[in-house]
């Protein structure tokens, strides 16, 4: 059955693969399993309009969806759609009557709700609308407060000023029957700014969900970020029942905080939830885990630090990786206190050491969830890691200013990690390892000076060029 | 540190090829309860080395593991609460942990093992 997805006006490559993926999350344990989902949207919209229809198995299902999703607004079954009053009426007419009749009966109570999306509607208006819908049989009584059955009468504005874009819709009016809306206050609870501890890149409440909903998380799933530092993602997975492991290379970070009450476990503490199973301090480039150790966790969610808020960091002096220096031995006396030297961790590197170690440590069609920055305007899909373990599933941009976007991408091991993979692994590590003098004088074409560097054209963008997506997307559009 | 992660965790230096299970010497060890989710314990079993996790529990004082165990005990209930207890009630809040090769001593404090190596052991 077809429903209607009403979208709110945020983050909007985000919206689909998360409706998506909480359709994967709750048909797993259904036997009707295998359900093929697509979309469809009104005659000329735009991908950006914040309407689509969506075809779905069941109520329960699009209920299930609403109580985990973040940027559907709500879920209706449509009684009309049309791009004028004139044709919603020649459409509710002529939509079957025993879809209607059970929801209009003499004993039921039920309201109906006006919507304006890019405008709000004055009372005298709403009522107005309101009363144009004096054709439809309601039978039952008014109930403002506790209705059994909603009704909402969502129309677009189209007169907003367009900014000299297309508009992004055509002029549609819908009649609905609400099956459900999706709540948000979670994100209010769980915002940063009444988190105890914050870093300089704790992701933010609202991402932090959306990337726990792609990697499935749900009770009792095991779920890893090998870059902890506060625990924001993981805090977010832990309000799911997921039980969690978090690394961080930062001592700092990940044991001391700023005291006793202000850490890593003060934050799941604030919230009564449990506390990650682990946390251990470690470098992402030469794993702790036994080689033995393979398809432990369900889920891998991180933000890889890429270099422009903060930068990584792995084992190893930087002049001794240069090869200027000679690796020094530590004085016996001197090793228990010593505190290892680290070199830049280039984000190349990086990706590939976290590629790897999620191809081994995740349980097939184990999802693998992260952000990958990107210059704007480039052609991003072919920039996109690869790894023969993994097939990516979606990926949805944020764009953060006019140099540089991140994606958030979605991956599913679908294939086991063999010897082969290992032995390639390992090899692309010690290119590495040889080739990091060289790699970081290279980093003037690193995302780091692109994004801080002058407004010039030799950066080699061509800004003129970037209006495939219209001006008004921004960081939260 | 629970249990848990001592059984994921090795000796990485490089040119080590046997680096685990890691040798506990405990200064501080902590019990704290938390609630048992069978569905993860019998996710995790399969998992785990078995003898390193039995052996790392003696040194933290934990005697009630079997030996030998298969997959049916999971359904008994009294063996998933002795289970769940050594896995993840039982902690090394200070210590060190020792690579049954080299010698190498990680320190564990507040709970968090320090795994980062040397510019020589990379």
């Amino acid at each position: 059955m077809w429903y209607l997805c009403y979208f709110l006006h945020r983050l909007l490559d985000y919206r689909l693969p998360e409706v998506e993926a909480l359709l994967k999350l709750f048909l797993k344990d259904d036997p009707t399993a295998g359900h093929e989902l697509r979309w469809k949207q009104p005659q000329h919209h735009h991908p950006d309009s914040p309407f689509y229809f969506v075809n779905l198995p069941s109520e329960d299902i699009a209920r299930s969806i609403l109580s985990r999703c973040f940027l559907v607004k709500g879920i209706y079954e449509v009684w009309g759609v049309g791009s004028s009053y004139d044709e919603l009426r020649k459409a509710i007419e002529s939509y079957p009557d025993d879809r209607k009749a059970p929801y209009l009966t003499a004993d039921s109570t039920f309201k109906v709700v006006v919507d304006c999306f890019g405008r709000g509607l004055s009372l005298q208006e709403q009522t107005q609308r309101i009363n144009s819908l004096h054709y439809i049989p309601f039978q039952g009584r008014v109930n403002l407060k506790k209705p059994q059955h909603k009704f909402w009468l969502i129309e677009s504005d189209n007169n907003v000023e367009t900014n000299g874009l297309p508009p992004a819709m055509q002029k549609v009016v819908l009649f609905a029957r609400e099956i459900g809306m999706s709540d948000r206050s979670l994100l209010t609870k769980y915002e940063l700014s009444r988190r105890k501890y914050l870093g300089p890149t704790a992701m933010d409440a609202e991402i932090a969900f959306l990337m726990v909903n792609q990697a499935l998380v749900k009770a009792g799933k095991f779920v890893y970020d090998p870059f902890v530092g506060t625990g924001s993602i993981l805090v977010a997975a832990t309000h799911f029942g997921a039980i969690t492991m978090g690394e961080d290379i930062d001592l700092r970070v990940v044991r001391d905080g700023r005291g006793p009450d202000c850490n890593v476990w003060s934050n799941f503490k604030q919230y009564s939830l449990p506390l990650p199973v682990g946390l251990v301090r470690a470098d992402n480039n030469s794993p702790p885990w036994r080689s033995s150790l393979k398809e432990v966790f369900d889920a891998i969610i991180c933000d890889p630090p890429y270099g422009v808020r903060a930068g990584g960091r792995k084992s190893g002096g930087r002049k001794l990786l240069k090869g200027s220096k000679d690796p020094y031995t530590i004085p016996e006396d001197k090793r228990k206190d010593h505190i290892p030297s680290t070199a830049p961790y280039m984000f190349a590197e990086c990706v590939h050491d976290l590629l790897d170690i999620a191809a081994r440590l995740l349980v097939l069609n184990g999802r693998l969830v992260f952000f990958y920055p990107v210059a704007r305007g480039e052609s991003y899909e072919e920039l996109y890691p690869k790894h023969d373990c993994f097939t990516l599933i979606a990926s949805s941009e944020q764009i953060l200013s006019t140099r540089w976007s991140r994606c958030l991408l979605t991956m599913e091991k679908t294939a086991k990690y063999t010897d082969e993979h290992a032995a390639l692994a390992l090899q692309k590590h010690n290119e590495f390892k040889e080739r990091h003098a060289e790699l970081l004088e290279e980093r003037d074409e690193s995302l780091h000076s692109l994004v801080f560097a002058p407004l010039a054209n030799d950066t080699g963008i061509d800004y003129s060029k970037q209006d495939s997506r219209p001006k008004y997307r921004g960081k939260l559009v | 540190m629970r249990l848990l992660t001592h059984n994921m965790l090795s000796c990485n230096i490089k040119g080590v090829t046997n680096g685990f299970p890691l040798a506990i010497e405990a200064t501080t060890v902590e019990t704290k309860e938390v609630d048992m989710n069978p569905d993860f314990l019998r996710h995790i079993f399969p998992k785990l080395e078995w003898k390193a996790f039995r052996d790392a529990s003696h040194s933290l004082g934990v005697d009630d593991l079997p030996e030998q165990v298969d997959p049916d005990m999971l359904l008994d209930e009294e063996f998933l609460r002795r289970f769940h207890h050594a896995l993840l009630e039982v902690h090394l809040e200070e210590g060190v942990l020792i690579c049954p090769e080299t010698g190498r001593r990680f320190p564990v404090s507040k709970g968090i093992p320090n795994m980062l190596l040397n510019e020589d052991e990379v």
